[in-house]
């Protein structure tokens, strides 16, 4: 067992860490806030790893670095303009101060129920890009994240990028976070949607991911499928928005009760009335 | 046990080459070894920005930090933004505008403030709140904080305040 922290430029430096059992910490604001500030004994910080920065696009998917913070995620033009989901979601996420510590792939591990960038990378049906020591791999995020705080990260396997097909331009894409104040605030239930129409304004595809609302980013797909084929009118959002409270578990916590959650799921969904 | 190692970077435009433990926090390196009181700790889990320095001119919590990380950065903490003879603009626009009372926030919220300004020339009020929002005040109601900020910047352009 070795000691101490080391922030390694290479990958093939990191890896002989992660074979000797070190912490990997990305942005830090999870990790070491949940310790108040007490590193671990063996850490291995990814912060200098060339590689795991950059958003970019080629062949139609945009591959968002796991090590970019979510402030340089929000100036990212690509992000703004083709992931606005994403970037709303960015936006409200912590502090200035945690944003520009804070990783999209710490973001991820920590894999809690309320993780901001969480539910639109569900509802833009995110893959995970994975990398080791003998090469990477690509999976859902939905199948990656099994609970919180548990992640399908095999052991000497780091999160190396998001990789995500952006929708047309002519796509809706919906974020909105509850919390109990502004800045700082765990969210309380969020919502993310993704709704493909026709010209005439009829859903042929809709996407609902909802944070806060069970132990992991909850999609909806019998609210989903109730939405294909009609318009996004207000009787046909309370009745989708209904679908949804039957399909969420939240729970009683200090920040809310289940069935307050429960009633404010339904009714962000009328947020998409034109 | 970590062993020590040599930590050099540079602080307030001065090289600083220090040997520590690498796993100890940004914010006990400045107030306990170099002596530079101005970052707080106040809630020590990066909910109050206190604690906040410019990182290569990103502001960044210091309790949250660890002294590995410093390797080859700038630093810049509350005392390197200006001096008492050379105060920054956002340091004398907190003084004139009764932005300071107890001084605990003070060091972050300048620092939030400076990173704001180094970024946007003319923010507007909205803007400012937004910047300082992950730095909690406990005593000013923050209205006076956002019109010394303003009124840097204003100054920065050349303006009366």
């Amino acid at each position: 067992m070795s000691a101490g922290v080391f922030c390694p430029s290479s990958l093939d430096e990191l890896w002989p860490l992660l074979e000797d059992g070190a912490t990997v910490m990305a942005g830090g604001t999870d990790l070491l806030a949940r310790r108040r500030g007490k590193a671990p004994d063996f850490v291995a910080c990814l912060e200098r790893l060339g590689g795991l920065y950059g958003v970019s696009e080629d062949a139609g998917l945009i591959r968002l670095g796991a090590c970019e913070t979510h402030t340089r995620l929000l100036q990212s033009p690509l992000v703004r303009e083709r992931l606005p989901a994403l970037a709303s979601a960015l936006s409200v996420l912590g502090s200035p101060l945690v944003r520009n510590m804070g990783t999209l792939g710490g973001n991820i591990v920590t894999a809690s129920p309320a993780g901001d960038t969480l539910a639109p990378l569900y509802a833009l049906d995110a893959q995970v890009e994975l990398a080791s020591k003998q090469g990477k791999r690509r999976i859902p995020l939905a199948g990656f994240i099994t609970g919180p705080g548990r992640v399908e990260l095999q052991p000497g396997e780091i999160v190396s990028a998001v990789i995500v097909s952006p929708p047309d331009a002519s796509a809706l894409q919906h974020f909105e976070k509850v919390g109990r104040r502004k800045a700082l605030a765990i969210s309380v239930v969020s919502l993310a949607a993704v709704i493909r129409m026709e010209s005439g304004g009829v859903v042929t595809d809709a996407r609902l991911a909802l944070g806060s609302v069970g132990p992991t980013i909850v999609r909806c797909p019998g609210a989903e499928a109730l939405l294909a084929g009609r318009r996004l009118e207000r009787e046909t959002l309370l009745a989708v928005g209904q679908l949804i409270r039957e399909e969420i578990a939240p729970i009683d916590d200090l920040r809310a009760s289940a069935a307050y959650r429960r009633d404010v799921a339904g009714n962000l969904l009328l947020r998409l009335a034109p | 046990m970590s062993t020590d190692i040599t930590v050099t970077f540079t602080l307030n435009e001065a090289r600083v080459s220090i040997e520590t433990s690498p796993g100890r926090r940004v914010l006990d390196l400045l107030r306990g070894d170099l002596g530079l009181t101005a970052a707080k700790e106040g809630c020590g889990s990066g909910e109050c920005g206190a604690c906040s320095i410019l990182v290569d001119g990103v502001a960044k919590l210091s309790c949250l930090m660890l002294v590995a990380q410093l390797e080859g950065r700038e630093v810049v903490t509350a005392e390197g933004l200006g001096t008492v003879e050379h105060p920054h603009p956002i340091q004398q626009a907190f003084a004139q505008h009764g932005a300071v009372q107890c001084g605990y926030c003070t060091p972050g919220m300048t620092i939030a403030s400076a990173e704001l300004l180094a970024r946007t020339s003319s923010p507007d009020r909205a803007q400012v709140r937004e910047a300082i929002s992950g730095n909690l005040c406990r005593c000013t109601g923050y209205v006076k904080i956002v019109d010394a900020v303003m009124a840097a910047a204003g100054a920065a352009r050349g303006e009366d305040s």
